[in-house]
C-alpha cells in the first residue's frame, strides 16, 4: 500500500480546437481528502471524465497505488480501484437500498450462473457475506434501516447517502464524488461534510469536485484550483484561497485581498 | 440494361411510398421517442377507406371521370386517418407520456392489432380489388415501361415532400416542431404547447401515411387488413438507418430500401449462384438495418431525438 | 402474523393438489382442453425465458420466438425421417432413422440456441434500447424467412410444409405420444405432456428465483435500470448482456424441442412475429421481472383466449360470421394489450415495493 493513492503527471486532452487539459499534475495522498475546484468550463469534468475511463487521455501518466493506471473501458475504473459518484445522483431505483450495496460488491466477487443455479458452497458463503458487508455499509452511512427500501423513494440526501455506500462497496482505493453537495440545503451539507469526515478517518482517500468553496476548505486537506484546463495553484486550502491568481480566476480581474 | 433502368424505377416508387411512411415515423420517435407500431396500419386504414369511398361513388355515379375519384377519395381518407391517428395519440399514447419504457411500446403493438382486427371485421378479411382510376396504358422510356400510377406516386411523392421542407423550414409552426422536437421543455417555456405540436406531428404522419397507402393500393391492385404491417415495418426500418428523428435521412433511407429491395430481388439470384433468391426480398430491410448500426450506430445521416436528459 | 404464513402454505397446497388432477378434471370435456393447458405451459416456459432478457436485463427483445423455432427445428431434424429421406449419406449411416433421445437433443438444442443468442445479441449491445427492439425483431424474421426457404438448393428445413413425423417424447420406458394404461387408470397422452411440462415450469421457475437472487441476477437489474451507472461500479456490460441473451435463448430452445415432440411437426407459420410480440406482451402485461407476474401473463394471454374460442358460437352467429373465433381471440388480445397498459403500466402484478414509502 503506498503512500501515494493518485499520481497525474503532465495530463492533457484536447477536443477538437479546444485545450480542454494543459500539464495537470496533482498527488494524491492516503488518507487525505483532495479537492479539485475551479470557475465552470474550467476542465474539472474534463479531468474527472478521464480519470473515471470516459475519456482517453492525450498525454500524461497516470499512477493508482503504484500501479500504472490506464483503463481502456469504463467497467476497468473500479476494478482497478476508482468509485465514483455522479453529480446527478444514479442509483438502481427499483432496487431496494440494500441491492444497490451489494451490485457494488459485484466487481470484488466472482459467483456465475452455475453457482447461482446449484447454490454451492462458494457461492453461498459468497452472497452471505455480500449480504452481510452491504447491511453494514448501508448503517455506516446512516441509512441501515432504509435497506429494503426501493431506492427512489428514499430522500434526496439518503440518496446520495446510499450512492456513496455503493462506491465504498468496491473497495476502492479513492473514491471520487462528483458535486456530491449539489441540491443540498444547509442542513444536509452539515450531514456530508460529516459522512466524508468520517469515511477519511477510517483512512480513506477521497478526491472531491465542488463548487461549494466553503465545503471544500473546510474539509479539505489540499486542493488544486483549475483554470481553463491549467493548475493554477496547489496546496493547503487557507493559503489557495488567498492566492491573487485565484481570486482572479473566480471573480475577474480588479479584485485584490 | 433495361432491367436495370426498370428496377430503378419499380426501385423509386417503392421508395417513395416507403419515404412517405418513414417520414410519420420518424417525426414521432423525433419528439416522443415512441416506436408508433400502429403506424403501418394508418396506410392500411388509408387504402381500405379510399377503397370503400372510390367503390361507392363508382356505384352512385358511374361514368365518373378516375381521376377525380381519385383526388375525393384522397381528401376523404386524410381526414379518416388524420382523425384517427390524432384520437390514437390522445387516448392511447398520451396517458403513457411518463409511464416505463416499454408500457407505450405494448400500447403501439396492440393498437396495431387492433386496427388489423377491426379493419378485417369492418371490411372482412378478402383480398379485394383496387379499381383502376388512372389510364392503364404503360409509357415507354429508355427500354423500360412506367405506368401512370407510378409516375403519380413519384410526382406527388415529390410535391409532398416539397411542401413538408416547406412546412418544416419556413413556417412559424414548423420552427415550433423543431423546437419541441429538440427541447420540449425549453420549447415549452418559450409558449409553445407541446400537446399541440405532437398531435399536429401525428396528423402529418397520418396524411402522409395515407397517401401512401392509396398509392400502395393503386400500384399493386389490391388491399387487405393486413397489407399495411409489413410496408410499416420496413418503412420504420428504413427511417432508422437513415437516422432516426432526421427528416432528411427518413427520405434517404426510404428511397434507398426501395431500390435495394428492387435491385436485389431482381439480382440477387444471379448473384449468388440460384442459392438465394428474390424470396428472400423481404428481409433485405433487415439486413440492411443491421450492417448500417453497425458501422454507423447513429444511422447514415445521423440522430435527432429530444434531448431528454 | 403466524396465521398468514399458515394461509398462504393452504393455499399454496391447494393449488398444487388442483395442478396435479387437472388434466383429469379436464378430459371429460375433450382432448382439447388439455391441449389448451398444454400449450399455455409451454408459454408459461417461453414468458419465462423472455423475462430473464427483457425482465431482468431490460433488453428488449422482439425476435424470441427464434430461440423457439430454433429448438423445435433441432428435435424435429434430429429425430424424424426427414434428413434420412433427403440426404443419402445420413440414411447409410443411420440405417434406423435418426431417432436421438430426448435428453441429447434438449442439450444440443439448448447450447444451440444459447449460442445463436450470444451472436444475435453480439451486434445490439452498443444500440440504444429501442433499436435493440428492431434489430432482434429482424432477426427473428431472418430466421423464419431462411426456415421458410432451405428448402433449396438442399433440402434442410422442407420449406413451408414443415418437418413431419417427429418423435414423440420416450422417457423412462414411457411413449408420451401414446396413451398409459396402468390398469387402474388410463392417462392420455395429452395429459402425459402436461405432467412433463408442469414438471419443466416448475423446474424453470426454481432456476429463474435462483439466478434471480446472485450476484448475476443483480447485475443484470442493475444494467437495465442504469447501465452507465452499472458501468462505473465495474460491471462488464458487454459480457452480461451476452449471458443474459444466451441464458433466455437456451430456455426458449428447450421449449422449442418440447413443443416439436408434442406436436409431431413444425413448419415455419407457429413462429411468427405475431408470437415473438405475444410472449412480450405477457411479460409486460405481467409483471416485468415478477416471476408470479409473469406466469399470471402467459396463462392470460394464451389462455383465456383458447378458452373464449370456445364460447364465442353465439356472438359468431349474431354477427354474421365477423366475430369468428380467430379474430375475437385477436380483438381481446390486442384490447388487453391497450387497457391494462393505460391502466397498470407496471404490469398486473409487478415486483412489490419493499417496506413503505417514506413518507414526506
Amino acid at each position: 500500500m503506498s503512500d501515494i493513492v493518485l499520481k497525474v503527471s503532465d495530463a492533457s486532452k484536447r477536443f477538437g480546437g479546444l485545450q480542454a487539459l494543459s500539464n495537470v499534475d496533482i498527488e494524491i495522498r492516503r488518507g487525505q481528502v483532495y479537492g479539485l475546484i475551479g470557475p465552470n468550463g474550467a476542465g474539472k469534468t474534463t479531468f474527472f471524465n478521464v480519470l473515471t475511463g470516459l475519456y482517453t487521455p492525450d498525454g500524461g501518466t497516470f499512477e493508482l497505488a503504484g500501479q500504472a493506471y490506464k483503463p481502456t473501458a469504463v467497467h476497468e475504473v473500479a476494478k482497478a480501484g476508482i468509485a465514483r459518484t455522479f453529480q446527478n445522483i444514479r442509483l438502481f431505483a427499483e432496487m431496494t437500498a440494500v441491492e444497490n450495496v451489494m451490485v457494488g460488491r459485484h466487481v470484488r466477487t466472482h459467483s456465475n450462473l452455475l453457482g447461482a443455479i446449484f447454490r454451492t458452497k462458494a457461492f453461498r458463503t459468497e452472497e452471505k457475506e455480500i449480504a452481510e458487508r452491504a447491511q453494514e455499509l448501508l448503517a455506516y452511512v446512516g441509512i441501515g434501516h432504509y435497506a429494503d427500501y426501493k431506492a427512489r423513494t428514499l430522500s434526496y440526501g439518503d440518496q446520495r447517502r446510499l450512492e456513496i455506500a455503493r462506491a465504498l462497496a468496491t473497495d476502492p482505493q479513492l473514491i471520487a464524488l462528483d458535486e456530491p453537495a449539489a441540491g443540498m440545503n444547509a442542513t444536509e451539507k452539515v450531514q456530508l461534510r460529516e459522512l466524508i469526515d468520517r469515511i477519511r478517518n477510517d483512512n480513506r482517500t477521497i478526491l472531491l469536485i465542488e463548487h461549494d468553496v466553503k465545503l471544500v476548505m473546510g474539509l479539505c486537506d489540499a486542493v488544486t484550483v483549475l483554470d481553463y484546463g491549467k493548475c493554477i495553484a496547489q496546496g493547503v486550502p487557507s493559503v489557495v484561497q488567498k492566492d491573487p491568481a485565484v481570486i482572479e480566476a473566480y471573480l475577474g480581474v480588479g479584485h485584490q485581498g | 440494361m433495361d432491367i436495370f433502368l426498370q428496377q430503378v424505377i419499380n426501385g423509386l416508387v417503392l421508395g417513395s411510398m416507403y419515404a412517405l411512411v418513414a417520414l410519420g415515423y420518424t417525426m414521432v420517435y423525433g419528439i416522443i421517442g415512441l416506436i408508433n407500431f400502429a403506424h403501418g396500419e394508418v396506410l392500411m386504414v388509408g387504402a381500405m377507406t379510399s377503397w370503400t369511398v372510390i367503390t361507392l361513388m363508382q356505384d352512385a355515379m358511374p361514368g365518373s371521370p378516375g381521376w377525380l375519384l381519385l383526388i375525393i377519395a384522397m381528401l376523404i381518407a386524410f381526414v379518416v386517418c388524420a382523425v384517427l391517428n390524432f384520437t390514437i395519440e390522445k387516448v392511447a399514447y398520451r396517458p403513457l407520456r411518463n409511464a416505463p419504457r416499454l408500457a407505450p411500446l405494448i400500447t403501439a403493438i396492440g393498437m396495431s392489432l387492433l386496427l388489423q382486427t377491426l379493419a378485417m371485421i369492418i371490411w372482412k378479411p378478402n383480398p379485394k380489388p383496387f379499381p383502376s382510376v388512372l389510364p392503364r396504358e404503360p409509357i415507354e422510356i429508355g427500354g423500360a415501361v412506367i405506368s401512370v400510377t407510378q409516375i403519380f406516386i413519384l410526382a406527388a411523392t415529390a410535391v409532398t415532400l416539397a411542401g413538408l421542407l416547406y412546412l418544416v423550414n419556413k413556417t412559424k409552426m414548423g420552427r415550433a416542431m423543431r423546437a419541441t422536437a429538440e427541447n420540449p421543455k425549453v420549447a415549452g417555456l418559450m409558449g409553445i404547447k407541446p400537446d399541440s405540436i405532437i398531435s399536429l406531428t401525428f396528423i402529418i404522419g397520418a396524411v402522409l401515411a395515407a397517401l401512401a397507402g392509396i398509392m400502395w393500393a393503386l400500384n399493386y391492385g389490391t388491399v387487405q387488413h393486413f397489407m399495411g404491417f409489413m410496408p410499416g415495418l420496413k418503412a420504420f426500418t428504413a427511417a432508422v438507418f437513415g437516422g432516426i428523428g432526421n427528416l432528411g435521412g427518413a427520405v434517404v433511407g426510404g428511397l434507398a430500401l426501395g431500390l435495394i429491395e428492387s435491385i436485389g430481388a431482381g439480382y440477387l439470384g444471379a448473384l449468388t449462384g440460384g442459392v438465394l433468391g428474390s424470396q428472400y426480398s423481404d428481409i433485405f430491410a433487415f439486413v440492411v438495418l443491421i450492417v448500417v448500426l453497425t458501422l454507423r450506430p447513429s444511422g447514415l445521416m445521423g440522430e435527432r431525438v429530444a434531448d431528454r436528459a | 402474523m403466524f396465521t398468514s404464513k399458515r394461509n398462504k402454505m393452504i393455499v399454496f397446497l391447494l393449488a398444487a393438489v388442483l395442478l396435479m388432477v387437472a388434466p383429469f378434471l379436464l378430459q371429460p370435456f375433450g382432448n382439447s382442453w388439455v391441449r389448451i393447458i398444454d400449450m399455455v405451459l409451454l408459454y408459461i416456459m417461453l414468458a419465462l425465458g423472455l423475462n430473464i432478457v427483457v425482465g431482468y436485463a431490460g433488453l428488449l427483445d422482439l425476435g424470441y420466438v427464434a430461440f423457439f423455432a430454433l429448438g423445435a427445428y433441432v428435435f424435429g431434424l434430429l429425430a424424424s425421417p426427414h434428413l434420412g429421406e433427403h440426404f443419402a449419406v445420413i440414411a447409410q449411416t443411420f440405417p434406423g432413422g435418426i431417432h436421438y433421445s430426448i435428453w441429447v437433443v434438449m442439450a444440443v438444442a439448448a447450447f444451440v440456441a444459447g449460442v445463436v443468442g450470444m451472436l444475435l445479441g453480439a451486434p445490439t449491445l452498443k444500440l440504444r434500447g429501442d433499436y435493440l427492439a428492431i434489430v432482434t425483431l429482424g432477426f427473428g424474421e431472418i430466421i423464419r424467412i431462411f426456415l421458410l426457404n432451405l428448402d433449396r438448393p438442399v433440402n434442410i428445413t422442407n420449406g413451408p410444409k414443415g418437418l413431419m413425423q417427429i418423435d414423440s417424447v420416450k422417457l423412462f420406458g414411457i411413449d408420451f405420444g401414446r396413451p398409459l394404461d396402468l390398469g387402474w387408470i388410463r392417462i392420455e397422452s395429452v395429459s402425459l405432456y402436461y405432467y412433463l411440462f408442469l414438471f419443466l415450469v416448475v423446474v424453470t421457475i426454481f432456476i429463474c428465483y435462483r439466478i434471480e437472487n446472485s450476484r448475476i441476477g443483480r447485475a443484470w437489474m442493475a444494467i437495465r435500470e442504469d447501465e452507465i451507472a452499472a458501468k462505473a461500479m465495474g460491471l462488464n456490460t458487454r459480457n452480461l448482456k451476452l449471458m443474459a441473451f444466451g441464458m433466455g435463448a437456451s430456455f426458449g430452445g428447450v421449449s422449442g424441442v418440447m413443443f416439436a415432440a408434442f406436436q409431431g411437426f413444425v413448419s415455419p407459420e407457429s413462429f411468427s412475429l405475431m408470437e415473438s410480440i405475444m410472449i412480450v406482451a405477457m411479460v409486460v402485461l405481467g409483471g416485468l421481472g415478477h416471476i408470479p407476474g409473469v406466469v399470471l401473463g402467459a396463462i392470460l394471454l394464451a389462455g383465456l383466449p383458447e378458452v373464449l374460442r370456445h364460447a364465442a358460437g353465439p356472438l359468431t352467429q349474431l354477427t354474421d360470421g365477423r366475430l369468428a373465433p380467430e379474430i375475437l381471440r385477436q380483438l381481446l388480445i390486442a384490447l388487453a394489450m391497450i387497457v391494462i397498459m393505460i391502466t397498470r403500466p407496471r404490469g398486473l402484478w409487478p415486483r412489490p415495493e419493499h417496506g413503505k414509502t417514506l413518507l414526506k
